[in-house]
């Protein structure tokens, strides 16, 4: 299956649409970030990324920051085409 | 159906919902003044609670924590998820942000599945409305089958219909039916599984079926109490299902978005602007990482400036007008008793009633600017800007705030702690929050540098400043390493939409903080106030022959180790009252006033550079003032974390001190 187009959030630049692929992390972890809206299949757009330091998310209507460790751990496909289903 | 007659009975209703959503605002209309504040049990989150009188009807009002789930994940959401199951009210009022209403449902999916009725509230649809996010509530009602209610509790519009839609929930229960979310068809099997293990096992007030997808959600609360009530062989086969589904949170979670997905197509109509692009307009400035920090710097810059500018005057009016005034009057009434007498009730109580007095003004402003800053969605930001600067000791942005604030005073630096969710970064934050110069340890050094270095006196300033940060940086790191082994705080935190604050909301955390400030650290000062004035003044013959003296005179030996005489020491003993004590108690000692001469030519010919600097840097690193130590402990609520800080600032502060003046012994400077 192609993977090329699958990188961390953190790597994303700013004004880019993504869908989320995965995440990793702890249970604590994957629970607060599902229920801010970061699930498989689901829509993100970065709004600031200066390639150093915190990211700021737009997801499900909310500006959510992410520290870069947390950032690194959401996995996410910027193609259009990429589809949210293909991982658990 | 017996209905108990309206008038005699109190409804209870919690509020709950996700941090920025207004739920401040719609307690304080509801509750005013009645609310009171405090802890919940064992725990160091706010609880507030308070009561409605409206349509005829006593509402007592518990406001949860903010929380996005009800999986344990926090200590906010174990709160509230136990006050919802075990405490049991009568109705919970999901209050719901209109402009971000598909996250918002998430918490509502979630409720739902509880036993008890919902009410849910649509704030903020003037914000939404602007943005271009229309909501029709009768669809939403229908597609949730919970009653919706659009507010804007800052205008106090909806209230009165909210509270109406909970009288009716509690006088015709069996009228409400929702439609609870199902879980995903591929995950069914699991929950039946899982369910089936726990049947019979789980406490009557857990419905068992939420039980088993909050352990399918790997819920660790719920988790350790199937453990424990589990025979050893059911829990190993629940336990291994578990393991197989690691993952299933993130399913679940989907499968409510996928439901909420159907809710929202058919309420929510969208195209956006306004409020949204203004948010974003100007986080291209607050939230990036240059302008993001000079706006930073510049804004509480303005915010003590305005702070000291008019708090202070307030303050010395305070203590000359009132203070001194009570206190010449005790003297007056008790001319016929002995003097010691007068002396206590004077300068030992009144002088520390005053001291918890003079603080107030302070703190109002302090307190006002903040809640004004966060109430416009503006703390938010600073938290981001400042993270980037604060994970070498494992902090995160949201611990800058309350460290730059200590600049100010450290008593709302530890206060501003509370922002801090996880417990770890908390406390650690709490401990380093002294290591920040405050202005009144800046004034002693203002002083006092001048008169030993004369032109040095800038330089040595920011050096000892320097000295400071270099410590907060280095004690942080070294604490985050040994103490809590490298573990990080995940830095995950919603930036709000910016809007205009509400003077309701900020008069109310005005009062509340300040309130809280009096009545937990207020009794502490007056009680350390007094115990100074006893050892300063007994038995008798002045400060020379004091307790506080001979205390002195017993450092001495550890004060030659940095070039220091008892007088120092006692000066140093005196500034855990208050930081700018030093000076008085210097000039009294050193009989500035008898001689005639100022404080700073005495100084200036009787101690050595070395010395000098050996006592600026202690003076700067020395243990908190004892309103810092006192809101440490009702902060932290704990004995041991207080002292181990104090220790640890005590230690730390001789060792520098001892350090600074054997080096220059070492080299032959300033000697």
């Amino acid at each position: 299956m192609d993977q090329k187009g699958i990188l961390p959030l953190a790597e994303v630049p700013e004004g880019t649409q993504a869908v989320v692929q995965g995440l990793r992390g702890g249970g604590g972890f994957l629970g607060r970030m599902a229920a801010l809206g970061f699930i498989v299949g689901g829509k993100v757009s970065v709004l600031q990324n200066s390639g150093r330091g915190p990211v700021i998310v737009l997801v499900r209507d909310t500006r959510v920051a992410l520290g870069r460790g947390e950032a690194l751990k959401v996995l996410v496909g910027t193609q259009a085409d990429s589809h949210g289903d293909s991982r658990t | 159906m017996a209905i108990p007659e309206p008038e005699a009975r109190t409804i209870t209703v919690a509020l709950a919902g996700q941090p920025n959503v207004g739920k401040s605002t719609v307690f304080n209309m509801l509750t005013g003044l009645t609310q009171h504040v405090g802890n919940w049990p064992g725990k160091t989150i706010e609880r507030k609670a308070g009561t409605c009188h409206c349509n005829g009807l006593t509402l007592s009002i518990v406001d949860l924590p903010g929380i996005y789930s009800l999986t344990a994940n926090s200590p906010e959401e174990r709160v509230a998820r136990d006050f919802i199951i075990q405490d049991r009210p009568d109705v919970v009022v999901v209050i719901s942000d209109a402009a971000a209403l598909e996250r918002n449902l998430y918490l509502v999916a979630e409720l739902m599945v509880l036993p008890t009725p919902l009410v849910v509230a649509l704030n903020m649809v003037d914000v939404a409305e602007r943005a271009g996010i229309r909501i029709d509530p009768q669809v939403l009602e229908a597609a949730l089958g919970v009653p919706v209610i659009p507010l804007v509790a800052s205008r106090n519009q909806g209230l009165r219909e909210l509270i109406g839609a909970v009288d009716h929930l509690v006088r015709h229960p069996e009228g409400y039916r929702p439609r609870v979310p199902t879980i995903r068809e591929g995950h069914q099997a699991v929950m039946a599984a899982v369910h089936q293990l726990i049947a019979g096992q789980v406490p009557s007030s857990y419905p068992e079926a939420w039980v088993a997808m909050k352990l399918l959600e790997g819920d660790g609360d719920l988790l350790a109490m199937m453990q424990e009530r589990l025979p050893p062989e059911r829990w190993e086969q629940l336990h291994s299902i578990l393991k197989q589904h690691e993952d299933a949170v993130l399913d679940v979670a989907g499968g409510r978005y996928e439901w909420i997905g159907r809710i929202v197509r058919a309420a929510l109509v969208r195209p956006r602007l306004g409020q949204i692009a203004l948010t974003d307009r100007l986080d291209r400035v607050a939230a990036h990482p240059t302008w993001g920090l000079i706006l930073l710097l510049g804004l509480f810059g303005v915010v003590f400036v305005i702070t000291y500018g008019i708090g202070t005057p307030i303050q010395e009016w305070l203590d000359a007008a009132l203070i001194q005034g009570m206190a010449r009057t005790a003297r007056g009434a008790l001319a016929g008793w002995p003097p010691w007498v007068a002396g206590l009730l004077a300068d030992g109580v009144i002088g520390g009633a005053g001291m918890v007095l003079t603080f107030l003004p302070i703190l109002v402003i302090f307190f006002a600017v903040l809640a004004l800053l966060e109430d416009a969605g503006y703390l938010a930001r600073a938290a981001f800007v400042l993270d980037r600067f604060m994970h070498g000791m494992g902090l995160h942005g949201k611990s800058g705030l309350p460290l730059i604030l200590g600049f100010g005073c450290n008593v709302p630096a530890v206060l501003g702690a509370r922002i801090i969710e996880d417990q770890r970064a908390r406390m650690l934050t709490i401990l380093l929050s002294p290591l920040v110069p405050c202005s009144a340890r800046l004034a002693v050094v203002a002083l006092l540098a001048p008169a030993f270095f004369g032109g040095g006196a800038t330089l040595v300033s920011w050096g000892l400043v320097l000295l400071n940060l270099v410590m907060l940086v280095l004690i942080g790191t070294v604490v985050h390493r040994l103490a809590f082994q490298g573990q990080y705080a995940a830095f995950i935190m919603e930036l709000p939409l910016y809007h205009v604050p509400n003077a309701r909301t900020i008069g109310l955390a005005v009062w509340r903080h300040t309130w809280a400030f009096v009545k937990k650290a207020g009794g502490l000062i007056l009680a350390v106030s007094v115990a100074v004035w006893t050892l300063a003044t007994l038995p008798g013959g002045g400060m020379e022959e004091s307790f506080l003296a001979r205390l002195g005179h017993l450092l001495a030996p550890a004060g030659r180790l940095m070039g220091l005489d008892w007088r120092m020491m006692v000066a140093l003993l005196t500034s855990f009252l208050a930081k700018e004590n030093a000076i008085p108690t210097l000039a009294i000692l050193y009989g500035a006033a008898d001689e005639g001469t100022s404080l700073a030519s005495l100084l200036a010919t009787q101690v050595r550079p070395a010395a000098a600097l050996a006592f600026l840097a202690m003076q700067m690193l020395f243990i908190p003032c004892a309103a810092t130590v006192a809101t440490i402990r009702s902060e932290t609520g704990s004995w041991t974390w207080t002292a181990s800080s104090v220790a640890l600032l005590a230690v730390v502060s001789f060792a520098v001190g001892i350090g600074i003046y054997q080096g220059a012994v070492l080299l032959g400077v300033g000697v």
